[in-house]
């Protein structure tokens, strides 16, 4: 077995209202950041997967995503994996 | 006929709910989430408001994998009544008895205020002590209640008359303003296609007696018994 660290990002969807995206950016705008636009927030889950191959391992964390991390009528994921041992 | 209100870590609702359900006339059991069968006999379960689990990851995402509930899927598959409220509704979008999602308010408020709703629909099994088009008020207080779906599923809610509820001005007419926090039509209340599993944000519940001000949301917890 091989062990990985996997990190999740998860975003909103396209055309999905993110207020808190839009209220930051309005932020950075009163402090005259105003050639920062289109913010998004969205959140990491990072995570360790025990798996026989690379290929498994995605798989794992591809599915817990679809199942929990993420709710993909609004959001977006994706996956970066790492083996560390 | 039996109620069952279930609690989850979080849940700060489910007295009101009991309180509701036994004035209409329910015989009430509180259930706790981690209960794998519900009380034999039961007819109606009521997911109550609050924020189970912190709300971490989502609303609702965490109560989904309960081990209640289970056995409340199985029972909304058989047909039974269910009715969730607030976080209840959001529990049940997450679990897939009702599409869509609750996002977060548009505003970036959590709103808590008495709100008017219209009565879209009275001819459900929940809303029929109502009459159509009736605009009652309730209590709404969320952060995350700004319905959403794509446009294939609001099409499917608007065509088979599944909108329940929706936030109006007093006169019922549904303008913007009157829309605390984006839902998509103004919606505060649908049903399922089967018409046995209903979510709503505001709160009936808390509207239940006429010394809390109102009994307005009473009937939500009246129509069911007949």
């Amino acid at each position: 077995m091989n062990k990985y660290s996997a990190e999740v990002r998860i975003v909103l969807r396209n055309g999905i209202l993110d207020a808190q995206g839009k209220a930051i950016e309005n932020s950075l705008r009163s402090l005259e950041f105003s050639q920062l636009t289109n913010v998004k927030v969205g959140k990491i889950i990072s995570l360790q997967v025990e798996a026989a191959d690379d290929e498994s391992a995605k798989k794992i964390v591809d599915n817990a995503s679809k199942e929990l991390l993420a709710n993909t009528i609004i959001e977006d994921y994706f996956i970066t994996l790492n083996k560390i041992e | 006929m039996n109620c069952s209100v279930i609690t989850f870590p979080g849940s700060n609702c489910d007295h009101d709910a009991i309180f509701a359900a036994e004035l209409a006339g329910w015989k009430v059991k509180n259930v706790w989430h981690e209960e794998r069968i519900l009380p034999i006999g039961t007819d109606l379960i009521i997911l109550p408001g609050g924020f189970s689990y912190g709300d971490y990851l989502r609303c609702g995402a965490i109560a989904r994998f309960s081990p209640i509930m289970h056995d409340v899927v199985k029972f909304a598959e058989k047909g039974g009544y269910i009715i969730g409220i607030c976080n209840g509704f959001q529990i049940l979008t997450e679990t897939k008895l009702l599409p869509g999602v609750l996002l977060r308010n548009n505003n970036l408020m959590f709103r808590c205020k008495d709100v008017s709703i219209r009565v879209t629909n009275n001819k459900t099994a929940f809303t029929n002590k109502y009459v159509e088009n009736e605009v009652i008020t309730l209590p709404i207080a969320h952060g995350d209640g700004n319905y959403y779906a794509d446009e294939e599923v609001i099409n499917e809610l608007e065509g088979e008359d599944r909108v329940v509820f929706r936030y109006s001005d007093e006169n019922g007419n549904i303008t913007e303003d009157a829309n605390p926090n984006g839902s998509i039509n103004n919606i505060a209340g649908i049903i399922n296609g089967q018409g046995n599993v209903l979510g709503m944000m505001p709160h009936p519940e808390r509207y239940s007696d006429k010394t809390l001000s109102s009994d307005a949301g009473l009937k939500m917890f009246l129509g069911i018994l007949e």
